[in-house]
């Protein structure tokens, strides 16, 4: 029989399995962790640090760090969801996202957290970035002014032998996701409709099929996400 | 010397202008303009975006009018994803357009006659202003207040079921519509409980226009003559003449009734229609190339409407029509004032067509979308509230859009408006140094009867300070009041 540990969440009594991570831990007591850069099934990476929690008194990712016996665990609390909100803003900053006109507008998981954590208007001053659309790509168009460089993509859209068909270009705060152009062609209609699927937010936008979707029912038109968490 | 006057800005207009009037020595008017800052920036920012997204996108233009802008890009996408120019939507597709246009019809006309001119003839131009507002016609005459705010109501609750929110929805997509009418959605507007449904806002639309023509019979001096100069007047018509505001062929016809531009498919509007650049204005000026500059310029709105269409296809509208059409002895209608009469002309129809629609089982039909060979270049053309609006797209081979074309109404009745202002100014400040209110009101009221969009549409209604600057020849300040 595995080892059972006991840990808090905010207070709260709770157990869980040896080696579980902290974040699929507290899901299983129904609590609600924001993510962005994990996916299910997918290795997590810990790279956007919207899951940030506070265990022990050191703040840390939840999607990579593994709970411990009698860990103590901060998650909902002002200090850690204004940080949250900050890590959200930053990402608003960073790109250009004109929600009202895009097509991924309350399907959006970057809207969706900016929602939920009540963003306003950012603290950061806006960046304002040059970035275009590459639609090269005869399946997909890679909007640049709205990727938030989660490489959820990255990780999960691979060719037959495991190859990623996605690939970082560039350097630096001039870094892009595209398609790698060797691998472009392995972009069936299938994975094509995975990478749209995979994409937190609107970047990776499918041909001409934006907007089919009717106000009122999208994804998000009605409960914030995190609904499926009770608390 | 002469002294340059600024009137600024024009309260009450939907957004933001600068009205300046020059005077010579003698305090002569010798030259009027009204100055309006378009955005005109829409088209560099579309380019390089899918054409998709042009329907949602270009709404943005408007705060007002949105549901025109989403509908002209879509018409014009119609055609670049091969869905044709005007007859190859299925019948659900271009139904639910036709209602939803309808309904921001209805909706943009009654905001404008119940708060932005009802205040001027309950209360006379010439009423202190602090009455003379829709605060003043809610305490003095609420049962109209109401009505208006109703009325306004029903056409944004037909907005949202057709294109999912009251401003800036999503519909209209290239070739369709994104989702069909409900029964139960539908039925909310046939049986809805008093005064939201729909038998009641065509009597309300009725008693407006009788309370206009009664306002009319005891004012026919002022509504008849103020600002009244003959014109060209351009609108779109249905292939049988009819009046019809979604989808036709371009006319026009001249102050006598003549026809000079003859039922045109709108996707040629290029060859028909030039458009001047003056040095004063980012705002253009468009004509009819075959008549110049000069004598080419055109109305556009509801009285160049009533102007073109040879009837009304709805029987109340169509018995106004006829009763409007004999005070000119239907010959063309010159009179600026009688814009008003015609929009609520048109406030009837967009009622009656709204009935019409929401009876129609087509509506509640599924095959939202069709799609053809795709061509590379669209023009979209409809009757927007204000009056003819062009969108006109080029799109690469990677589906971007490459170049954007828009003509709004209000740039269609540029040369119109500074018509109005001049002869107003002219009546109304010849002779005089000081500027009153009751003239500033003159100049403001010509100018409302074509309903401006201007390029901001987000200012509280009525809160707007107004400004009047006063220069001297070497264009020095000399004097600024505020109120
Ligand atoms: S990707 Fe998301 S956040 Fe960015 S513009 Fe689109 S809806 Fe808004
Ligand atoms: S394209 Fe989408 S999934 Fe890929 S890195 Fe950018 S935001 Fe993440
Ligand atoms: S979800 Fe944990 S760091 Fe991104």
């Amino acid at each position: 029989m595995a080892d059972i540990i006991n840990f808090t969440i905010d207070g709260k009594e709770c157990v869980a399995e040896k080696g579980t991570l902290i974040l699929q831990a507290v899901q299983e007591n129904d609590i609600y962790i924001p993510t962005l850069c994990n996916y299910k099934g997918v290795k997590p990476q810990g790279s956007c640090r919207i899951c940030t929690v506070r265990a022990n008194d050191r703040l840390t990712t939840a999607c990579t760090t593994p709970v411990g016996d009698g860990m103590e665990i901060e998650n909902d609390t002002s200090e850690i969801n204004d940080f949250r909100k900050s890590v959200i803003e930053l990402l608003f900053v960073e790109g250009n996202h004109f929600c009202p006109a895009c097509e991924m507008s309350g399907e959006c998981e970057l809207q969706a957290l900016a929602y939920r954590f009540q963003m306003m208007v950012p603290r950061f001053t806006y960046q304002f970035p040059k970035r275009e659309i590459d639609a090269r790509h005869p399946k997909i168009l890679k909007d640049q002014n709205r990727c938030i460089r989660c490489k959820r993509c990255i990780r999960t859209i691979k060719d037959e032998k495991g190859r990623s068909v996605f690939a970082f270009f560039g350097r630096g705060k001039n870094i892009e996701v595209n398609v790698d152009p060797v691998l472009g062609s392995k972009l069936t209609d299938k994975l094509a409709a995975k990478a749209v699927e995979v994409c937190p937010v609107g970047s990776i936008l499918p041909r001409e099929k934006g907007f089919r979707t009717p106000i009122g029912q999208r994804k998000f038109d009605h409960e914030p996400i995190g609904s499926e968490y009770k608390h | 010397m002469s002294k340059k006057i600024t009137i600024e800005p024009v309260t009450r207009v939907e957004g933001h202008g600068k009205v300046t009037v020059h005077l010579d020595d003698n305090n002569n008017v010798i030259q009027t303009r009204l100055h309006i800052v378009e955005f005109r920036g829409f088209e560099r920012f579309i380019q390089g975006r899918p054409y998709w997204e042009a329907p949602v996108l270009v709404q943005r233009l408007c705060g007002i009018c949105p549901v025109s802008h989403h509908l002209a890009a879509a018409k014009a996408m119609d055609v670049i994803v091969g869905a044709g120019t005007g007859d190859g939507l299925t019948p659900v597709a271009e139904k639910m357009r036709r209602l939803m246009h309808y309904g921001q019809i209805f909706q943009s006309h009654v905001l404008h006659f119940f708060h932005l001119v009802s205040p001027d003839l309950l209360f006379g131009i010439n009423a202190d202003p602090t009455i003379r507002n829709i605060i003043g016609v809610a305490m003095e005459h609420k049962e109209l207040a109401v009505q208006g705010v109703m009325m306004r109501k029903f056409g944004q609750e037909i907005i949202k079921v057709t294109a999912g929110k009251k401003i800036h929805g999503t519909g209209a997509i290239p070739g369709g519509i994104n989702k069909n009418l409900s029964i139960e959605e539908r039925d909310k507007f046939l049986k809805g409980e008093d005064p939201l449904n729909v038998d009641k806002m065509i009597g309300w639309s009725l008693s407006v226009i009788d309370f206009f023509r009664n306002y009319h019979a005891k004012n026919s001096e002022l509504i008849d003559n103020m600002a009244a100069f003959p014109s060209n007047h351009l609108s779109l018509v249905r292939k049988d003449g009819a009046m019809d505001l979604y989808h036709g062929v371009v006319r026009a016809v001249d102050a006598n009734g003549k026809k000079i531009l003859h039922d045109v498919d709108p996707q040629d509007y290029l060859d028909y229609i030039g458009e001047e650049v003056k040095s004063w204005t980012y705002m253009k000026f468009p004509f009819l190339i075959e008549y110049g500059t000069e004598k080419g310029w055109y109305r556009v709105g509801p009285l160049a409407r009533l102007n073109t269409a040879d009837f009304i296809p709805s029987p109340l509208a169509q018995k106004e029509f006829e009763i409007y059409k004999a005070y000119t002895k239907g010959k063309p209608n010159n009179m600026s004032m009688h814009t008003h009469w015609a929009r609520l002309i048109e406030v009837l129809h967009a009622a009656e067509m709204m009935k019409e629609l929401l009876n129609d089982s087509d509506l509640q039909d599924d095959n939202l979308e069709t799609k053809g060979n795709k061509v590379y270049e669209g023009v979209g053309v409809l009757e927007a509230p204000r009056g003819t609006l062009f969108h006109h797209y080029r799109i690469n081979d990677q589906d971007l859009i490459e170049m954007a074309n828009l003509i709004v109404s209000t740039t269609n009745n540029n040369i119109p408006m500074n018509k109005a202002v001049e002869m107003v100014a002219k009546e109304q400040m010849n002779g005089h140094a000081v500027i009153t209110e009751p003239m500033m009101n003159a100049v403001e009221v010509a100018i409302r009867a074509y309903d401006p969009c201007l390029s901001c549409a987000t200012h509280a209604l009525g809160k707007m300070p107004l400004e009047i600057s006063l220069y001297n020849n070497n264009n020095q300040l000399i004097d600024r009041k505020r109120k």
